[in-house]
């Protein structure tokens, strides 16, 4: 089966299942991603439900797997930015950006991190915690390589005269690359919508509303905060927390009216999670609609209710308002229940908002000449019959690349394997 | 033994502050060099990174190390990475071995950290004293057939199915109905794009007709299954006779049933037109339905989210008795209803309520919900219901809606509503209910002879439920569709092709390796009792010429035979006496 490769477009969990899968396969398979490290957004989470295995701790072994395996080739740091061909036989042109750092010389020891003077906000930490203008993502991160971050570099070439290994190269510059490939898989995932977008809930304003996302980041023991959920505006315990569902979702102002899927699960989840870590902290869901569907959730959300203790009010809230002093959070709402103008104080404000398409998905789509919907995600050749299908022959597509019909984990690799099947399906029949 | 002295390198992870916050690694490290045959000791941030993996690779090289430990997490994620790190600094990856700092010290005793480091030196001890005994060890390699048996012809079976013959692989393709089709053959149309279910049901009946790959078999069913990956040998009743096949793989389809409320249940079976929304389908579906309702009242979650989560424990059941309990059990759950979500009945209800629309304009058509679940981009197809005058009233769930029936046969439904807090009174031409689909009988009986185990809501086990979602705990069979939960078409073939591609991938590579870890028999010690072959769940055990001998690919190591074996003629393979007791030894030691 020699000569047949895949691209994949996208590290995360969709995109490394589907590389292994076709790898294991006898496929040759160049998985491409962006960012400097594979691993997407399950690398950022801090537990998984129901097993609560942190979420590094499965996907860590997955990501070596890739980097590990003879048929996977790894171009991290690196976007696709043109495709010629048609299935069987598609030409893609790959541009391998500077990281101003010999990826097969950098032993990721990190001696150039420790001198470098220049501190900025991390990424990977959704900005709470902060890196070097050399840096690596995260410990775990594959290829485990440094990368220069050119925008904040003062080039006082520290790191340079650090590495043993003589693996800085400032003056490295972007290459382009060409691959011949069968067919290509995309699962370039999801951006978060941006809260800001609601003024009245202060994202932004109010250092103690914070997103999801970020909030997965303090409750990670390898986060900025060491575990510890402390509030942003002063480093306390948070004792009073709401979490506000659909912010963005099912919303017609920003035409992201398709519900997202996985917050009201996720939120579940993270109410645990906190309850454990803190018995006394109050924690209370605003919701729409409780959307636990799917084995095990809703049995979940009655365990919150009943043995945690949490609170769950059917309301979408009108307003937050910060006390200047305390910097705490009242937030006004209607409790449709019990059919009532309500409001409560609280001191941590969690926002559950949207999933949005990934930054330059549309461009990607272009490039790939792939249709997408209304919402600007891929779309399936036929959503009932050809779920991973996009509308090019030989591209397929997995993940929340496809929007939120994927929905969790689970979903991205099932979806991930399915476009392995349907690869092997064009691959095969050609022979 | 092997012939070499042994020469330990231990590698202590420091799991970022998930370890290194509460055990004095450092501490531990020193210790650890100590100890007898310990050649080597070290810390890491993350064992589990590429530089920690780098570090045990180098230091196999350079200390000359033949045992690798690395004290961290479990090894039920992370075993296999360190396993192959092993393999690939040319250490047989037998004789690695793990202690489990993290989720049996670290985190359970956060509050202790003097003592939870002198624990973390313990379960280092132990795990070297261990490692002194272990052995280097051979996998056997299997042949895998390049066929497989897909159980089950409807949606999902028939997706898996063509899926794998397009990939190239002979498949026999069962159904247990004289049709193809499932459950798909009752349904009128499909949400969301409202198309008729024969637009696709048809195209994929025909290609299965027309594969020269693909043999399908009607009215048949599994009546037995022995084997292992690779090499099944299943035995079909057909309805002529019986036959035997042997596959390398299997792919389980066998889907779900739908829930049937008991009788008086908001009086179904009592009163004419209280039906399921599958009734309601089907009667849409042939249309026998004369006058136009004034109005349609549809209750969600009618056996969904009620009752207690109970597992369905059947392992611990003689298997003469599986059919018994389990009707037990599904009568005991017909009563008390199912706890989970059932996912598709909302979309199902709206879909349902547009099509009574459709028919009849004029109908009011009213839902009665908990919560309206229409996840995804399904959001836009309840508000296209909402658009065309369904309306959703969200009702106290734990006051559950009275149906009465006036003289003139006319049907109420007395319910709350929440969000008024008023009792709201509906007069109605039909009740609809919506119900949840439910594991089905076949499919418990199917994963008995399968040794798929069984979730705690009945339905077909995945072998892991977010790293492996179509796997099963036995190699070389796969799930697809609602046999493991329930899912909506476009989830049913996703899950479908998972599951060929995963079959695919072990048939296409033709042959694989499995696990070392297997009961071995001294057939000078062994009587012929057959002890072991009683006791193994996994049909391991086989007394042939009055010796029990061992299938190697079918044995999961969990050592029960070696157990129970009144001669102690069995032995397990890397857990054997020695490894064990030097182990518990080891633990008992006063350190010094």
């Amino acid at each position: 089966m020699t000569g047949k490769a895949v691209m994949v477009i996208g590290g995360g969990i969709a995109g490394i299942q589907s590389s292994l899968d076709l790898a294991n396969r006898g496929y040759q398979v160049y998985l491409v991603e962006r960012s400097p490290s594979i691993g997407g957004r399950m690398a950022q989470l801090d537990k998984t439900f129901p097993t609560m295995d942190c979420s590094m701790c499965i996907l860590a072994p997955k990501m070596i797997d890739c980097s590990h395996h003879h048929n996977v080739k790894t171009l991290s740091y690196s976007e696709v930015k043109s495709v010629k061909g048609t299935a069987g036989n598609f030409v893609v042109t790959v541009l391998r950006k500077p990281r101003f750092v010999d990826e097969t010389k950098c032993t990721g020891c990190g001696v150039c991190a420790e001198h470098c003077p220049v501190e900025v906000p991390n990424e990977f930490d959704e900005q709470l915690g902060t890196r070097k203008a050399i840096y690596m993502p995260f410990p775990q991160a594959v290829p485990r390589a440094m990368t220069v971050d050119k925008n904040n570099c003062i080039e006082c070439g520290l790191c340079l005269k650090m590495c043993q290994a003589g693996a800085v190269d400032l003056k490295q510059q972007p290459r382009e690359e060409e691959y011949n490939v069968g067919a290509i898989v995309v699962a370039t995932g999801f951006d978060v919508f941006d809260a800001s977008q609601i003024p009245t809930y202060g994202y932004g304003r109010y250092k103690n509303v914070v997103t999801s996302l970020e909030l997965e980041r303090l409750l990670c023991a390898s986060g900025p905060t060491g575990g510890h959920l402390i509030r942003p505006s002063d480093g306390k315990i948070p004792r009073q927390i709401a979490f506000i569902q659909c912010v963005g979702s099912r919303d017609r102002r920003f035409g992201t009216t398709y519900c997202s899927s996985i917050c009201c699960k996720y939120s579940v989840k993270d109410a645990v999670l906190i309850k454990e870590h803190e018995p006394s902290t109050a924690v209370n869901i605003f919701y729409i609609d409780m959307r636990a569907f799917g084995r095990g959730f809703q049995e979940f959300v009655n365990r919150a209710k009943s043995e945690y203790g949490v609170r769950f009010v059917r309301s979408s809230p009108g307003e937050i308002l910060e006390d200047p002093a305390s910097k705490n959070l009242r937030i006004w709402y209607e409790d449709t229940v019990a059919g009532r103008i309500e409001n409560g104080e609280f001191d941590l404000v969690v926002l559950c908002p949207a999933l949005i398409p990934s930054k330059g998905a549309r461009e990607l789509a272009k490039v790939l000449g792939a249709e997408i919907d209304n919402y600007g995600f891929f779309k399936a050749s036929d959503i009932l019959t050809s779920p991973v299908d996009t509308t090019v022959p030989g591209i397929f597509v997995c993940g929340y690349a496809l929007g939120p019909k994927t929905g969790d984990i689970p979903d991205s690799i099932m979806q991930g394997s399915a476009t392995a099947a349907r690869v092997a399906e064009i691959l095969e029949r050609s022979v | 033994m092997t012939e070499e002295e042994p020469k330990v390198g231990v590698f202590i992870c420091h799991c970022g502050v998930n370890i290194g916050g509460v055990v004095n690694v450092p501490e531990v490290v020193k210790y650890a060099k100590t100890l007898p045959n310990v050649a080597y000791a070290e810390a890491n941030i993350y064992t589990c990174s590429e530089a920690g993996l780098a570090s045990i690779k180098e230091n196999i090289k350079k200390q000359g190390l033949n045992r690798v430990i690395v004290a961290s997490c479990t090894p039920r994620t992370h075993e296999p990475l360190f396993r192959s790190t092993c393999r690939e600094a040319g250490l047989n990856h037998y004789l690695f071995e793990m202690a489990n700092i993290r989720e049996q010290c670290s985190w359970v005793h956060k509050h202790q950290m003097e003592r939870a480091t002198e624990k973390a030196k313990d379960l280092v001890r132990m795990a070297v004293a261990r490692a002194t005994w272990l052995e280097p060890q051979e996998e056997p390699e299997l042949d895998i057939k390049d066929t497989s048996l897909v159980i089950g012809g409807g949606i999902a079976g028939m997706t898996a199915a063509l899926s794998l013959a397009n990939q190239g692989f002979k498949v026999y393709l069962i159904e247990k109905e004289p049709e193809l089709g499932g459950n798909l053959r009752n349904l009128s149309r499909l949400y969301p794009t409202m198309q008729e279910t024969h637009e696709i049901l048809d195209p994929a009946i025909n290609a299965i007709k027309s594969s020269d790959k693909i043999e399908t078999m009607l009215s048949t069913t599994v009546a037995d299954a022995k084997g292992y990956v690779g090499n099944f040998k299943v035995t079909l009743a057909t309805p002529q006779d019986k036959k035997d096949i042997e596959v390398g793989t299997i792919v389980v389809a066998c889907g779900a049933a739908n829930y049937t409320p008991p009788k008086g249940l908001y009086q179904y079976g009592v009163f004419q037109g209280v039906l399921t929304q599958m009734q309601l389908d089907e009667m849409l579906k042939h249309g026998k339905v004369d006058k136009a309702p004034e109005r349609v009242v549809m209750i969600q979650c009618v056996g969904a989210r009620k009752g207690e989560i109970r597992a369905m424990d059947l392992a611990g059941f003689p298997k003469s008795d599986t059919a018994r309990l389990l009707s037990k059990i599904l009568k005991a759950k017909k009563e008390e209803g199912w706890p989970y979500c059932s996912k598709i009945c909302c979309m199902n209800a709206i879909k349902n309520a547009l099509l009574v629309k459709e028919k009849f304009p004029k109908t009011d058509v009213m839902i009665l919900y908990g919560d309206v679940r229409v996840y995804k981009e399904y959001e836009d197809f309840y508000s296209q219901a909402r658009e065309a005058q369904v309306k959703f009233v969200k009702h106290i769930e734990e006051v559950p809606p009275e149906i009465t029936q006036t003289p003139d046969g006319k049907l109420a439904v007395m319910a709350y509503d929440a969000l008024s807090g008023q009792e709201i009174n509906l007069p109605c031409d039909w009740v609809i209910l919506s119900t949840p689909m439910i594991p089905h009988k076949e499919e418990v009986l199917l994963a008995r002879m399968l040794k798929i185990p069984i979730s705690s809501d009945g339905f077909l086990m995945e072998a892991h439920v977010k790293l492996r979602p179509v796997d099963t705990q036995t190699d070389g069979i796969f799930l697809a569709g609602a046999a493991s939960g329930p899912k909506d078409v476009p989830e049913t073939i996703v899950s479908a092709k998972a599951a060929a591609a995963r079959a695919g991938t072990l048939m296409a590579n033709k042959k694989m390796r499995t696990e070392a870890l297997t009961s071995v028999v001294d057939e000078e010690q062994c009587i012929g009792c057959g002890l072991c072959e009683e006791i193994c769940v996994y049909g391991a055990h086989y007394v042939e010429e009055n010796v029990s001998h061992t299938i190697a690919a079918l044995c999961r190591g969990c050592g029960a035979c070696a157990a129970e074996c009144p001669r102690r003629a069995i032995s397990m393979q890397h857990y054997s006496d020695e490894q064990i007791l030097s182990q518990v030894k080891a633990a008992l030691t006063e350190e010094s």
